[in-house]
């Protein structure tokens, strides 16, 4: 049996974990028809030019793995933001893991997208978020929606800050010799809340693993939301990401993605700007080897006044790796004194790398300002030379220099502990001696 | 220390130096003047090793090795030092992280370990207290967003941290104001002794006042065409270069 058929044909089994009459269950159905229809993309698709899916769904994965929750702390610790104290909704190969998990509802919510789903007093929210901003004809979209079970839920109500960051982090186990996640996300940030969240998916051992992940993102009015994917896992393992953001007036909503690891990575981050004067982040550093895969794929929906979007990727390639980036802005005929920056660079470190760099830009207004860049190059031999000069051999100034280059991504990193982790796994990866503080 | 002889160099297809003879002794202070364009920093470059520069004649001996089998970084290791006339701009890395890092990098080359902390922050310290730089600065990317005078002094840091034997200085003193110069040039000063040489590229007389050279040499479509002591720096200040030029 083909995969896709067995996501049709196992969707009988869902029906017996989730409450029938929750919330969303016809939303269920009606996307698995979706995906029926359209099937996992294929390179003759437009938007999958550059990235197959192919060899990723001939293979086949279990759906829903045995409940593994033991483990010890001190195995996983590394993968937390243990400097500091944070609140946690931590998953073990899909299924919730309470040991691990710091949750809260004491004057916000973070906990259960099931708990969510199931009980009463949150309906009314459920019905108005639920997958209201996703794109309906996205065919991954669609299978995670069929397929919700569980994932991360949060709310900050008006005017709260929430005063830990959240930590987001799906462990696969590898007890699983080939897995197929669909965690479900959503992030409700009311009017002048914010908050910071960081997102991981990791494997503790080599094993086949995918995740189709959604994240549903609301900034209400005047909401921060600093968001943080961190995308550092085994060599094979892939992750779909599939990130809607919708902004109200006056938001201010940043995504820093760090792609530093994994087979294959498709990033599908929307942002839709509907309020007046957002502010809108798309920040990232992909750091590549081996014959690792990743492709960002980004849309900027201007759809009001007086907005500004900037989007700052940093790529560097080397031995096979492969980089995609897909920008599209749109600007709306009513946004206008719209700003929107978009800006790509890339450093291939060797000639068996390879980049695809493709802006798109639809603009329908006439007051906006709006630029776009892409660079693929190597590193500057002056700058190099100098380097050298002073004594520092080749290898060791190529890697100075490629970290600096990555590096100034992280500057708009509010999360100290964070930008320090970063710093290190870039400086780790390139080889650089850390002998010197960051 | 550095014998150059019969040095013929090109870049680009193009041939500059033609056919350069210098001697430079420990304890040596050398002066290179002469026009715009006549090869004062393609030497230098040549010297330091710079890829886009080919040698296609003539040798170059540092304390009798040749230094034309040596890559940029094994020059430094054997104690060249270049004050460029551009310094590069490099975002992201820290004056202090680059600077640790060459030094480290140095003594590796040498078998040495790494200096240790303390010492390496009171060496900081001394040397840019000697060059009058603020330490805000010290933090700061490299060369990054710095005004001409900045890169200068930031050059002759560098080369006090970095302590060569051989340092080329090319065009330090252009962008410097007055007090600046008189602050640089101290730093020098500070840092000669008789283990130690320094090359001068210049076209003012005014650095020769603070660093005197023992030897001035004039260098003229890729040629030194003129060498004399101190006083011929005085006379080009006076007279141009028309004279060398039909002398030559
Ligand atoms: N990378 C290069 N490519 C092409 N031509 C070069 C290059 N570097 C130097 N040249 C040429 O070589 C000649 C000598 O240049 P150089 O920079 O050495 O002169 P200079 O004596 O240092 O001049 P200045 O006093 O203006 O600094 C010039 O004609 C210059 O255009
Ligand atoms: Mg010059």
């Amino acid at each position: 049996m083909e995969f896709k058929e067995k996501l049709l044909a196992s969707h009988l089994a869902l029906e017996e974990k989730v409450d029938l009459n929750d919330a969303v269950h016809q939303t269920r159905l009606e996307s698995l028809k979706t995906f029926e229809q359209k099937g996992f993309p294929s390179p003759k698709d437009e938007a999958w030019k550059y990235t197959s899916l192919n060899a990723m769904v001939r293979q086949d994965y279990a759906l829903f793995p045995k409940a593994e929750t033991s483990i010890e702390l001190k195995k996983v610790k590394k993968y937390f933001l243990y400097e500091i104290d944070t609140y946690k909704v931590v998953f073990m190969d899909g299924v919730y893991s309470p040991f691990l998990s710091d949750t809260t509802h004491d004057g916000l919510d973070v906990c259960l997208i099931s708990a969510a789903l199931s009980k009463a007093k949150y309906r009314n929210l459920i019905n108005t978020y639920f997958n209201k901003i996703t794109n309906k004809e996205d065919s991954l979209t669609a299978l995670n929606t069929s397929y919700t079970l569980e994932g991360a839920y949060v709310y900050i109500p008006k005017s709260v800050v929430a005063e830990k960051p959240i930590e987001i982090i799906h462990f696969s186990t590898g007890k699983e010799k080939a897995l197929w996640l669909q965690p479900r996300n959503l992030i409700v940030v009311d009017n002048n809340a914010q908050v910071q969240i960081v997102e991981r998916h990791q494997s503790l051992k080599k094993h086949s693993v995918v995740t189709n992940s959604v994240t549903e993102i609301y900034a209400h009015q005047d909401a921060l939301v600093d968001y943080y994917k961190i995308q550092n896992d085994l060599s094979t393992a892939s992750l779909i990401d599939n990130t809607y953001i919708s902004q109200e007036k006056n938001s201010n909503v940043s995504v820093h993605t760090f792609s530093l690891g994994g087979k294959l990575t498709r990033n599908n981050l929307n942002f839709y700007l509907k309020g007046e004067r957002c502010h809108s982040t798309l920040k990232g550093v992909t750091l590549l080897e081996d014959r690792q895969h990743v492709d960002h794929y980004t849309l900027v929906d201007h759809a009001s006044p007086h907005c500004e979007s900037h989007q700052d990727y940093k790529g560097v390639f080397s031995e096979g790796s492969k980089g995609v980036f897909n920008g599209k802005i749109h600007v709306d005929r009513l946004a206008q004194k719209t700003n929107a920056f978009q800006q790509s660079n890339n450093i291939l470190l060797d000639d068996k790398a390879t980049v695809n760099t493709k802006p798109q830009l639809e603009i329908f207004a006439d007051d906006v300002k709006c630029s776009h860049g892409c660079t693929v190059g190597q590193l500057d031999e002056d700058a190099l030379f100098y380097l050298r000069s002073r004594g520092i051999p080749k290898k060791e100034a190529k890697a100075l220099m490629t970290y600096a280059f990555a590096n100034n991504v992280l500057e708009s990193v509010e999360l100290p502990v964070l930008k320090k982790r970063i710093n290190k796994l870039i400086a780790e990866k390139l080889g650089v001696n850390l002998g010197f503080d960051l | 220390m550095l014998t150059i002889e019969n040095l013929h160099a090109k870049v680009e297809g193009k041939q500059i130096l033609n056919g350069i003879d210098l001697d430079v002794k420990a304890g040596e202070v050398h002066a290179i003047m002469g026009p715009n364009g006549s090869g004062k920093s393609t030497l230098s470059s040549v010297i330091a090793g710079h890829q886009d520069y080919e040698v296609i004649q003539g040798t170059m001996l540092m304390e009798g090795q040749e230094l034309s089998d040596l890559s940029p970084e094994e020059r430094a290791h054997k104690g060249i030092f270049l004050s460029f006339q551009y310094p590069i701009e490099i975002p992201g890395v820290s004056v202090t992280n680059f600077i640790k890092t060459a030094i480290n990098a140095s003594r590796k080359a040498k078998g040495l370990e790494d200096m240790p902390a303390n010492i390496m922050l009171k060496k900081i310290r001394e040397k840019s207290a000697l060059l009058e730089i603020d330490s805000r600065f010290l933090s700061r990317s490299l060369n990054e967003g710095f005004s001409g005078g900045e890169k200068k002094r930031n050059e002759i840091f560098q080369m006090a941290m970095l302590e060569p034997k051989l340092s080329i200085l090319d065009e330090t003193d252009s962008g410097l104001d007055i007090d600046a110069l008189k602050v640089v040039a101290n730093g020098v000063n500070k840092l000669r002794s008789k283990d130690n040489a320094v090359i001068v590229i210049t076209h003012y007389q005014r650095l020769l006042e603070y660093i005197v050279p023992d030897f001035v040499h004039v260098l003229w479509e890729g040629k030194i065409v003129k060498s004399g002591t101190k006083d011929l720096a005085i006379e080009l200040e006076e007279k141009g270069y028309d004279w060398i030029k039909e002398m030559a």
